[in-house]
């Protein structure tokens, strides 16, 4: 904390304009608050307060089986909901050193990068919502809507999917999956440059952008901002590129990188992004190859005693579950390394200085979810 | 004008004629005035009601969604369902709140706009007051309004609505000077300030094609100031629900929300029939040259319709605005006028003195 907030806040001898946004407010994205302090419209700094949806998930898990606690962790960020189970499956996986089936791999990267684009189309829908530009909603909706459709035809959910089980799968994905996914790829594909014509050209979307909220590349791994917020500041962060997991080893696709640090490079590299996931998928879609869905695991999984980590790329970053195991069917100890937790926190720092309006663009380009930093 | 058709003052001579047969002159005032403020007080409340299910549908098909469809034929009665829940709603009061500028505040903006509506031309001999300064008195009615907006942000003793209020009185006194001088810019090409002569006097062809290119740049920054004059997106910081939630009017409920609603929709009518009247000629029907037989045909439409084909047109663009556009940041919003609408037009204008002086015009 600066000398000047110590003043203000602690010491009480505060005559700034201080005003709370959130818990409940339509752009903070969830149950947040930010402190601002206001010198006219300008921003002087911000506290953000978190905790409003504390759950307790990590002590939850403690005393769950590890299949059960797999259902937790979607809620914590419920857009990447799959990466987040698959990340607990990893390490879980590894833990016991079972082989998971081929075909498991490839329908786990294809849920990833779906899962992937319906976040990111959620997050244009948002960003458009906080620059004033309602129609976008619209717009990202209608399309993320096509994903959830094959999402709940084969999960039977389209949200909070727990699809994803240590070994493997929770069953087969559905005998559409792979046309309606082909099907969906070729839509997609001529209704991402709308997104372009709407807002992306817009002149005025282009001033509330460039230039607002400069993250440089030594701020962003000083805070640890990973995800499409890091990359946009040409920080190489991408876990499926640095430890490949699932088939990414098996896959060609190119790392984003922006070189602005402002907002608009972090919603360039959202939008690249979505075209890069649809390739992604494009290369695997034809050629899962057959088998099982799941490995050979016992009913009840006892990790044995020791320490166990993995890590996995969601929709907004570094995902790191940390397993501490004294060999019973229940973790000692389970922690998260959520992306958000530490993407909120650079927040002061890139807004400090802006205007009320620049405040919610950047932390909309920071694409925040509330749960996953409070878990 | 060749013909008298639809003449409205035909109409309402015989109605004054009829009245003066019955009582004294002072009580024909009097009758006259409680009839017209009826009149008004029923259009008001249609247009209002009107204008919300407009937006609905017009955002609607910007959005690719179908809009109100279940209360009534197409939704139609779905706005009206909207002003009984609001009349039903409970009136929130405010602790440490203004009590008195606090209830004040609606009133003063929706009665601005009321009063705005009085020198409106609806159509030949439709007008409730011909002021021979009419361009002038609208704006300054108009400009009542933002009174009423800064009222709202300071009694509500909520920093939000503050925030919001003062942004929206930074903005309106800003965008004004731009309404003005576009406007102006017309008064130099006709001549006159009377909303009725301006109408008169494009008879021959409205002033956005006859003043050439002059005419059409005061037209594009008309429209641009008047969004922003009545707090409407790209222009609605004042508002700013992603930002402010919902800026000066955060802490009203019920009747007083509505009220403030209401004067926003009002509003945009009546910028939109402004623009009508002064760029695109008013209740005057669309004439081309020589062409008599076109000509003919387009005057046997009522004036009436023709002034409301026009507003409409105008209602639609700023609705257009507001649903593709993202909206703009103060300091931006700010620059725009000061640094480009307003020289802009002030060379405009000048240049327009000239072409009036040469007699270049049409």
């Amino acid at each position: 904390m600066s000398e000047e907030i110590i003043k203000d806040v602690i010491v009480g001898e505060n005559e700034d304009y201080i005003i709370n946004m959130g818990p409940q407010h339509p752009s903070t994205h969830g149950v947040l608050r930010l402190e601002v302090c206001l010198k006219g419209e300008t921003v002087k700094y911000l506290i953000p307060h978190i905790g409003y949806i504390h759950r307790g998930i990590e002590k939850m898990c403690e005393a769950d089986t590890y299949q059960q606690l797999i259902h937790l962790t979607d809620r914590m960020d419920y857009l990447s909901a799959h990466m987040n189970n698959e990340a607990v499956c990893l390490c879980v996986e590894d833990a016991l050193q079972v082989e998971i089936p081929e075909r498991v791999k490839y329908i786990r990267t294809i849920l990833d990068e779906l899962n992937r684009i319906a976040s990111h189309q959620l997050w244009w829908c948002a960003f458009g919502m906080d620059l004033g530009a309602l129609t976008s909603f619209f717009y990202g909706l209608r399309d993320r809507e096509h994903i959830l459709d094959i999402f709940e035809e084969s999960f039977g959910s389209r949200l909070l999917h727990s699809f994803v089980m240590p070994g493997g799968l929770m069953h087969d994905v559905h005998p559409n999956f792979q046309k309606r996914t082909k099907e969906f790829i070729k839509y997609f594909r001529k209704k991402l440059p709308e997104y372009d014509q709407l807002l992306t050209g817009n002149i005025i979307f282009q001033n509330r952008a460039k230039g607002i909220g400069y993250m440089s590349r030594e701020t962003a791994i000083g805070y640890g901002v990973t995800g499409p917020s890091g990359r946009g500041s040409n920080f190489a962060c991408d876990v499926r590129k640095i430890a490949p997991y699932g088939a990414y080893d098996k896959v060609q696709f190119n790392e984003i990188l922006g070189t602005g640090g402002d907002t608009f490079a972090r919603y360039q590299v959202r939008m690249a992004e979505m075209w890069e996931s649809m390739n992604i998928i494009e290369q695997l879609i034809d050629n899962i190859p057959e088998g099982d869905y799941t490995a050979k695991m016992k009913p009840i999984i006892k990790l044995p005693a020791g320490e166990y980590f993995r890590r996995v790329e969601t929709a907004r970053g570094e995902l790191a579950v940390y397993v501490v195991s004294d060999g019973n069917k229940s973790p000692y100890r389970m922690k998260f390394r959520t992306p958000n937790f530490s993407n909120l926190f650079v927040l002061n720092t890139l807004a400090s200085g802006h205007k009320i309006a620049d405040l919610i663009a950047i932390s909309g380009s920071l694409d925040l979810v509330i749960p996953d930093i409070d878990r | 004008m060749s013909s008298n058709l639809y003449d409205f003052s035909t109409l309402t001579s015989s109605i004054h004629a009829a009245l003066s047969g019955m009582m004294s002159s002072g009580w024909v005032v009097f009758t006259e005035l409680v009839l017209i403020g009826l009149l008004f007080l029923l259009f008001y409340a249609l247009l209002g009601l009107f204008l919300v299910y407009l937006e609905r549908k017009v955002c609607a098909i910007i959005q690719n969604r179908v809009g109100p469809n279940r209360v009534g034929k197409w939704g139609l009665l779905q706005t009206i369902a909207d002003l009984i829940k609001l009349l039903l709603k409970e009136l929130i009061p405010i602790r440490k709140a203004d009590p008195i500028l606090f209830n004040l505040a609606p009133f003063i903006v929706i009665l601005a706009s009321f009063m705005a509506m009085a020198a409106l031309p609806f159509a030949k001999g439709l007008q409730a007051v011909d002021f021979n300064i009419g361009v002038f008195y609208v704006m300054a009615v108009s400009s009542l309004g933002v009174v009423g907006i800064l009222l709202a942000g300071w009694s509500s003793n909520s920093k939000y609505s503050l925030i919001g209020a003062i942004r929206s009185g930074a903005q309106i006194v800003s965008y004004e000077l731009s309404v003005g001088l576009s406007i102006l810019a017309i008064v130099v090409f006709s001549g006159t300030m009377q909303l009725s002569g301006i109408v008169e006097s494009q008879a021959d062809g409205w002033w956005l094609f006859k003043g050439h290119i002059p005419a059409l740049i005061a037209f594009v920054i008309f429209l641009i100031a008047s969004t922003a004059e009545i707090n409407r997106g790209p222009f609605d910081l004042a508002e700013a629900e992603s930002e402010l939630t919902a800026g000066f009017h955060t802490e009203y409920s019920g009747i007083k929300f509505a009220f403030f609603f209401l004067a926003e929709y009002i509003n945009m009518f009546i910028v939109a029939a402004i623009g009508a009247t002064i760029f695109l000629g008013g209740w005057m029907p669309f004439h081309i040259g020589n062409w008599e037989g076109f000509n003919h045909i387009m005057n046997y439409i009522p004036s009436m319709v023709w002034f409301f084909l026009k507003t409409f047109f105008i209602v639609y663009l700023i609705m257009w605005f507001k649903w593709t556009f993202p909206r703009l940041r103060i300091d931006q919003l700010l620059t725009l006028e000061w640094k480009y609408l307003l020289p802009i037009s002030l060379v405009n204008i000048v240049f327009i003195a000239f072409i009036v002086l040469m007699g270049w015009h049409f």
